[in-house]
Order: structure tokens, then sequence, then C-alpha cells
């Protein structure tokens, strides 16, 4: 009997993993499915290029205030600690070098992209939630008008459009967060400050890289954030639950995808 | 189908059958719309009633049989070919289902700017007529937050007429309103049908109001139709399902309980579920 009992209880535990992952699986073919047909309908929805934007402006330019602040306590934070360590070694003047390529390298693309998943991915995702929700989706269906058109396609490019920028904008806030604190407060020579990183920041290596990696978080974020909208089971709670996957699911991506792109930026 | 038939019914379902996650919602429905006609599919909550709009819309695919809107297949049709079907159909959804990032007069503007092209001149005396007939010109400012249900829904079927439709379906357009509203809209959906020259497919449950402006009725339960015919003919019906739902009783063939075991066992199961605890 109680050997029965343990058998059903293993069978129930492999049964909800299989489940599990199987569910996972579909997500992802689902996801890479609305990614296809974003891009599909892209030429459709630049015809309407004002929609994408008024999307720039709702996921870029609100996001700025939280971007930039946070910036500038990074910038800050990163030439104390900087300091702090590279005065061990005499090398403080080197503050400047090491406060840009922490952030042109990696803080700048990768804080920007976790604030823009928990400021405009979340809001795209409610929104999208709560449209299907409220069958707003469906009218436009019903109407002969594509929802992948008309609101997938337009925040897809507004997110991949203001990713870059933010993370550019947060990079350079960010350096003069550094310099604050290096220059004015702590006393590094202001010129050491700024020679030495004109002279070790690299175009390519370090900064086209940063915009590379800001793309590409650009894009998981956004798609990420269409995908859980528009999936959301119509409900309060399913609109909530994708809500808060969506910050968890694009958070992972971007420090996975960051750990891969960093290796493959590296190796070349 | 003959040319005759055709051009006497713009909807037609025959012998359509729809299920999902293995369970049969339709089993074999026929059911024809005649032109002009203002034609109402009623049945109980979960019956089914708004799926078959969405097969006739396109939005759901029939696991055997069709929909046909004009002599076409609609799940046959390529999604271009849906969508110049759905250029044809206005629908009004049960809670109006309105842009609410847009204006009220943004709202009906909406299918207008998507399909054609015309001047903004001419889209503004368009949208301010659909607003009057719904009696809400001066309410074109406002945002869909600002409206009470009953504007919300009249928004929705100026939105739904915005294209002049030949076929216009409401999905429980009575649902959750005042009785003025009610009264209302009513008013509308019959004397727009007449005036636009459509064919009107109504889903409701609200058996008066349907009833007062409905030519045709047909009666959906346990997947299949269990009644159809005029009004009149339904008022008169002895059919105990049509009897029970027309006259709103309680108990009949749609039983008051879900389906249960034992009323006594259930009560008794907690007390000896603890005692064995």
């Amino acid at each position: 009997m109680i050997r029965s009992n343990i058998l059903v209880g293993l069978v129930r535990i492999l049964r909800k993993i299989g489940h599990n992952f199987s569910d996972r699986i579909w997500r992802l073919g689902a996801g890479a499915r609305l990614f296809g047909l974003t891009l599909a309908y892209s030429g459709e929805s630049f015809r309407r290029f004002h929609l994408t934007i008024r999307e720039v402006y709702f996921t870029g330019v609100m996001s700025l205030i939280i971007v930039l602040v946070s910036a500038f306590f990074v910038g800050m934070v990163l030439a104390l600690q900087g300091y702090y360590t590279l005065q061990k070694y005499g090398s403080s003047e080197a503050i400047g070098v090491l406060v840009a390529l922490s952030l042109l390298r990696e803080l700048g693309p990768v804080v920007t992209a976790l604030l823009f998943a928990g400021r405009a991915g979340t809001a795209i995702t409610a929104e999208i939630g709560l449209m299907k929700a409220t069958e707003q989706l469906s009218a436009m269906e019903m109407m002969a008008v594509s929802p992948i058109a008309r609101v997938v396609a337009p925040r897809f490019w507004a997110g991949v459009i203001a990713m870059p920028i933010l993370a550019t904008l947060f990079s350079m806030v960010g350096i003069l967060g550094g310099y604050l604190v290096a220059v004015p407060l702590i006393g590094v020579d202001a010129g050491a400050f700024w020679s030495q990183m004109q002279a070790n920041v690299d175009w390519r290596f370090d900064i086209l890289n940063g915009v590379i990696k800001s793309l590409v978080f650009g894009v998981a974020c956004t798609m990420i954030a269409l995908f859980e909208g528009y999936d959301a089971p119509p409900t309060a709670e399913g609109v909530s639950r994708a809500t808060t996957r969506t910050v968890v699911t694009s958070s992972l991506a971007v420090l996975g995808l960051d750990f891969a792109l960093t290796s493959f930026m590296i190796s070349m | 189908m003959t040319p005759n038939t055709l051009a006497q019914n713009i909807v037609e379902i025959n012998n359509l059958s729809f299920g999902y996650k293995g369970r049969m919602l339709h089993q074999g429905i026929n059911m024809v719309f005649p032109r002009g006609k203002v034609v109402a599919i009623m049945g109980g909550s979960g019956s089914g009633k708004t799926t078959l709009l969405r097969l006739i819309g396109g939005q759901l695919k029939p696991s055997k049989g069709e929909a046909r809107v004009e002599g076409q297949i609609v799940h046959q049709q390529s999604r271009d070919g849906i969508y110049k079907l759905r250029r044809k159909m206005g629908m009004l959804f049960q809670q109006g289902a309105l842009f609410t990032d847009l204006s009220v007069y943004e709202n009906v503007a909406f299918p207008m700017r998507e399909h054609t092209d015309l001047p903004e001149s001419m889209i503004h005396d368009l949208v301010l007529m659909k607003l009057n007939a719904v009696g809400l010109r001066g309410a074109h400012k406002l945002m869909p937050t600002e409206l009470s249900g009953g504007m919300a829904r009249r928004v929705a079927l100026a939105r739904a007429i915005a294209l002049d439709p030949d076929i216009i379906m409401y999905d429980e357009p009575f649902a959750g309103l005042d009785p003025i509203s009610m009264g209302v809209i009513c008013g509308l959906i019959r004397t727009l049908n007449d005036a636009l020259g459509a064919t009107s497919i109504i889903v409701s449950h609200d058996v008066k109001e349907t009833f007062t402006i409905a030519d045709y009725v047909y009666f959906v339960a346990n997947g299949v139709v269990v009644a159809e015919g005029t009004p009149e003919d339904l008022r008169k019906s002895t059919l105990p399902f049509v009897h029970q739902f027309v006259h709103g009783e309680k108990d009949g063939p749609v039983p008051f309980h879900y389906a249960a075991g034992d009323y006594a066992q259930d009560l008794l199961g907690f007390e000896n579920a603890r005692q064995g605890a």
C-alpha cells in the first residue's frame, strides 16, 4: 500500500516536471512565432510610423528620469569604489578609465535593460494584457485591423530604438556622476581623468560593443514584454502574473545574454 | 447553395460543430440569417452563443461544418479574404471594447482611418453623423473612461456602423445596462438595421428586449438548436426548455443545482475525514 502510494507520488512529480517542461517549450515556440509575425507585419506598421514615435515617447522618454537618476548614482558609486581600490596600487588617475569602461561595456547596457524591463516592460505587458481582457484586440481583429501590425510592432520597434539611446545616456550621465565624485570631491586631477579615458576607451571594442549589447537587450526585453501581454489569460490574475513574469524573464534573459555576448565579444 | 438562397441569406451556418480542450460546444448547428432581418441567438450562459459570432467572424475555426458569409465559407478564406469579409461586418462587443487610449471621436474614426483614404473633413462629418445617430454627438471629445456603461455601448455601436456594414453582430448588447439605456440600445438596433438596410445578429439572454426587436429567434442549449421561430411562436411554445427560459423559471430542464453527489454524504464527509485524521 505504502509502496504504491510512493509510486503514485513519483509519477505525479514526473508528470508535473514533464508538463512544466513541455509548457516552457510551447511558450518558447509561441514567443518565436510572435517575433516572426512582428517582423513580418513591421512593413505594415511602418506605414503608420507616428504610432512607433508615440511609443518611443511612452517607453523611452517616460523612462528617462529613472534611467538618468540611476546612472548618476551608479557613476558616483563606481568612482568611490574604484578610487578605494586604485589608490592601493597608486593609480588613482585611472579612475576615469575604470568608470567609463565599466559603464560603456557592462553597466550602461545591463542596468538600463533591467530598469527598462521594470519600467517600460511591465507597462507594455499590463497594457496589452488589459487590451486583451477588455476585448480591444478582438475588436481590432473584427475591424479587419491586425493587432500585431497596429499594437505589437510599433511597441517592438519603439523598444529597439529607445534602448540603445537610453543606454548611451546612462553611460554619459554615469561618467558625469563619476567625474563629480572623482575630481571635485576626491581631488583626482581633471586632466588625468579625461585624458586617460580618451586614451583607453576604444570606439569599436568598447562603445560599439556596448551599443550592440543594448540593441540585443532591447529586442529581448521588448519582445518578452509583448509576448507576456499578448499571451496573458484575460483575467486580473492573468495580467498580474504576466507582468511579474516580464520582469523575471527579462532580467534573467538580460544577464544570460550579457554573459553570452561578452564571451563572444572578448573572443573576437 | 443556390443563387436564390444566397440572395436571401447573407449568413448561413451549416451542420457546424465546434469544440476545444476535448469538449464539444456545438454539434451540428444549422441557422440562416436572411438579409435585412434582425435574428437573435438565445441561450443560457456558457451555451456558446458568443462563440457562434466568432465562428461567423472567422476568429475561430469549426471542427466540422461551415459558416458562410455572402456565400463564402469563412474558415477556408485566407487572412486577406477573412479581412475582406470582416470589412462588411460590424461587431458590438459585450463591454463595448472601446480603445481606452483614444477619444470617443477617434474611436469612431478608427475604422475609417484604417480602411479608407477619406479627407479629414469628410471623416469629421461622418463621425459626427454616426455619433448623432446614437445620440452622442455632444460627447465626441470625451475619453472612454468618462462614459457610463450605456454610453460606452452606444459609442461602440457608432464605431460598429462606421463603415455602413452589411452585417451587424451584437454580443449581449443589453447585459449590465439600466432600463433606460436598455430601451435606447433596443430601439437603436432596430432603427439602425432598417436605416442601413443591414442584417443584425443578436446574441443575448434578455428575453423581453430581444423578443421586442427580433424577427426570428434561435434557442441554443447543450450544443444544438433546441427551438426556433418568431418571438410570437416561442412565447406560446410548450417545449420545457423554451418555457423555462422565456418565463425565467428557476427549475426545469436546466436544473438549479450544478451536478453534485449526495447532499448528506457531502456534509458527513467532512466530519468523517476529520475523525479519520
